[in-house]
């Protein structure tokens, strides 16, 4: 769900993500400190966000804004409302305003070079949350804080080979998202290296439902008749596996029991029907990377050097964890 | 058949036979017969809760919704029109229904869906008379006119649901989209919408007025007719239908998404449309074409999720099926493929292209045309051997 809108370019992301990982910081590092020592006091961090297009977004914000607060950080905050143009128009007042750090979730992957070379040109280090930017010059940003999609994947499929021992034939089908997005991508990637291991797992159809409710029902009622044995569901966000259940409950089975289903995001609803039996596992992918960035952006003023990839701490979800962590889930 | 049409059950028939229907039924057939080959069980019904369950049932209910956005689409565009705010009026609808269900006292009874319906559908009547007023009144070209909704009105469901996907646990709001009466309610609504209006237009001057207006607007004005409530209504109208279309979508689900529901809904209800058989330059509309094409397009989505063609694939599959139905009814390409039979085939005395009339004309490109559409079929054949 979170990048519906992420539209083109992809693979970048991935190669960024397995390469960046093993190299220290590049030149740019030591320069940063001249831009946060001059202030004293407070810390200011300029914030662009995407916009406010779902429960994950929101609650992405909100715990940027209260990790900003117990750390006592003077957070400026501004919405793009979806557009690479305000966003732009964001970071350059950042720029303007002489902020100590600037931190965004790029809308779109490519066509930040100039901008970023400004802030750069300014000496305010540039954070990335959540999304990356797709550009060769990798100086241009700190690092890139986010979820690690082709982990979430092969957490999914290790979690199904686990459960699946003993067994000797499940027929998974698969609910891709958006096709050409990087979670779609990375999530199927993950999914089918973990599923290696064990030869008797086989995705038997794979069809994208666009990351919606609608997509994720449609497919499952096509894949439902033309594919008589369906062990397994695997879906690429909770809101497909949604619509999933609603068609295997239309087809007279049970969902979570005759079809086990397995999703990823744990936004509420998802984590709800998790809580209720009707999905089996839940891998999150966490917005609340607030208390990370703060970490981070102390730690990018303070002139240390920090990995160019940080991974956001995420975690999974069994039926039982579900039902404990349900009552305090923030989205 | 370029004579018009009388109004009727005959005049349906007629256009069956006729051979604007004739490729799109041929298609729609073909798309069906290529599902069966491929998977034995696609064409099977069974009961199942006390409903019909199988692949043929799925279409119906999934088209329908594209099937009542391109009813309204039908007349707008007989009008010399386009609706372009159709998907997004469709997920304003949705979103407004599931805020009040959830807002209201007690979001599982009947009271607060029909609440929400009727201030779903007030809403969009409101919508539509916005459209209306634009076209008809201060003259906007329709493409444009509508485009202000179509961008504005996304924005709109976004507002109202606060841009979060909304669920909501009200069983009679469900029965819209996912409910059944034997056959899926979705499609029981939307053939009542397309019997009613077929009768309406065309049992009264109702249908020839709208296609006057589409022809020519300005000599239709002088002849007494009040071109601008028609052009107004029409518009109304198709909003109304994109309205219970984005009921019907979002009770599918349960829920409402107002960044994807009824998106590109649209270009498939103005492709309907067009592989219906009604131009879009306005005048002649045919009903039983857009319900064929309706069909057409929900069957292609569906070939395509249970044919396991790879999504990479597949807007080129989707796009080849539609280039083969939209040239099989091209006026030109059948002239082209009949003058080449003619001239393969000179000498033969019982050769029809002497006569000039109706009935041969419909015999004689059967097997040429037939070739293409066998073409397409192989291709995505083809497709899914590589895929």
């Amino acid at each position: 769900m979170l990048n519906k809108i992420l539209p083109v370019a992809v693979s970048a992301v991935a190669l960024a993500a397995l390469t960046a990982c093993g190299s220290t910081s590049g030149p740019g590092a030591g320069a940063a400190a001249s831009g946060g020592a001059a202030g004293g006091d407070a810390i200011v961090m300029g914030f662009s966000q995407v916009g406010a297009e779902s429960g994950w977004r929101t609650a992405n914000t909100k715990s940027v804004q209260e990790a900003a607060k117990t750390a006592g950080i003077e957070l400026k905050f501004s919405d793009a409302q979806q557009k690479q143009e305000n966003q732009i128009k964001a970071i350059r007042s950042y720029i303007q305003q002489k902020v100590d750090v600037i931190a965004f979730s790029p809308v779109v992957e490519t066509g930040w070079d100039t901008v970023l070379l400004e802030a750069k040109r300014a000496n305010i280090p540039v954070i990335l949350t959540d999304r990356a930017v797709d550009s060769e010059d990798k100086t241009l940003y700190k690092t890139f804080l986010g979820s690690d999609f082709v982990t979430e994947g092969k957490k999914a499929g290790e979690w199904l080979v686990e459960n699946s021992k003993g067994e000797s034939q499940v027929n998974v089908v698969e609910l891709q998202g958006t096709t050409g997005a990087a979670p779609a991508i990375d999530r199927k990637e993950g999914f089918a290296e973990a599923i290696k291991a064990a030869p008797q797992i086989k995705v038997i159809a794979s069809q994208t439902g666009d990351f919606t409710r609608s997509g994720g029902k449609q497919v499952m009622e096509a894949f439902l008749k033309s594919n008589p044995d369906i062990d397994v569901v695997y879906a690429h966000n909770d809101d497909m596996g949604l619509g999933a259940i609603e068609a295997i409950e239309a087809a007279g089975k049970v969902p979570g029991k005759d079809i086990k289903i397995i999703t990823i995001d744990a936004v509420k609803d998802g984590m709800q029907a998790l809580a209720d039996g009707k999905i089996n596992y839940i891998v999150e992918c966490s917005p609340l990377l607030g208390d990370q960035l703060m970490d981070l952006a102390k730690k990018v003023i303070a002139g240390e050097t920090v990995p160019e990839r940080v991974v956001t701490e995420e975690t999974t979800f069994t039926q039982e964890q579900a039902k404990a962590a349900l009552p305090d889930r923030k989205y | 058949m370029s004579t018009v049409q009388t109004a009727g059950a005959a005049g349906v028939l007629e256009r069956v036979r006729g051979s604007r229907l004739l490729w799109p039924l041929v298609a729609l057939v073909a798309l069906i017969a290529a599902n069966a080959a491929r998977n034995p069980g696609f064409l099977s019904i069974r009961l199942q809760d006390g409903h019909l369950y199988g692949s043929l049932v799925d279409i119906l209910k999934n088209g329908a919704p594209t099937l009542l956005i391109a009813l309204g689409m039908t007349l707008v565009i007989a009008t010399r029109g386009i609706d372009l705010s159709v998907g997004a009026v469709a997920a304003i609808a949705g979103a407004v229904t599931c805020t009040t269900i959830v807002g209201s006292s007690d979001p599982t009874s009947p009271a607060a869906a029909l609440t929400g319906i009727g201030l779903a559908l007030a809403l969009c009547l409101v919508l539509g008379l916005w459209n209306g007023f634009l076209v008809s009144l201060l003259g906007i070209q329709p493409i444009i006119a509508t485009l202000v909704l179509m961008t504005a009105g996304r924005g709109i469901a976004m507002l109202i649901t606060d841009g979060q996907i909304i669920t909501v646990r009200n069983d009679f709001y469900r029965e819209i989209g996912a409910g059944f009466l034997l056959f899926p309610i979705s499609i029981l609504i939307a053939l009542a919408a397309l019997v009613a209006v077929a009768l309406v237009t065309r049992r009264t001057a109702l249908g020839l007025l709208i296609e006057s207006v589409g022809i020519n607007p300005e000599a239709s004005r002088l002849a007494g007719l009040r071109s601008r409530t028609i052009i107004w209504t029409v518009y109304v109208f198709a909003a109304l239908c994109a309205g219970v279309a984005g009921l019907m979508i979002s009770s599918n689900v349960s829920a409402a998404d107002a960044n994807s529901a009824g998106l590109w809904i649209e270009m498939d209800a103005i492709l309907a449309v067009v592989i219906g058989g009604s131009s879009l330059a306005g005048g002649k509309y045919s009903l039983s074409g857009t319900l064929v094409g309706a069909l057409i397009i929900q069957t292609l989505t569906t070939t395509v999720y249970s044919m396991g063609i790879a999504p990479e694939v597949t807007l080129v599959f989707k796009a080849l099926v539609v280039i083969a139905v939209c040239l099989l009814q091209a006026p030109k390409v059948r002239e082209r493929f009949r003058r080449r039979r003619r001239s393969q085939d000179p000498t033969s005395p019982s050769s029809p292209s002497t006569s000039g009339s109706l009935a041969p004309e419909e015999d004689s490109p059967a097997p040429t045309a037939h070739e293409p559409a066998g073409d397409a079929a192989s291709d995505s054949k083809q497709k899914v051997a590589q895929s």
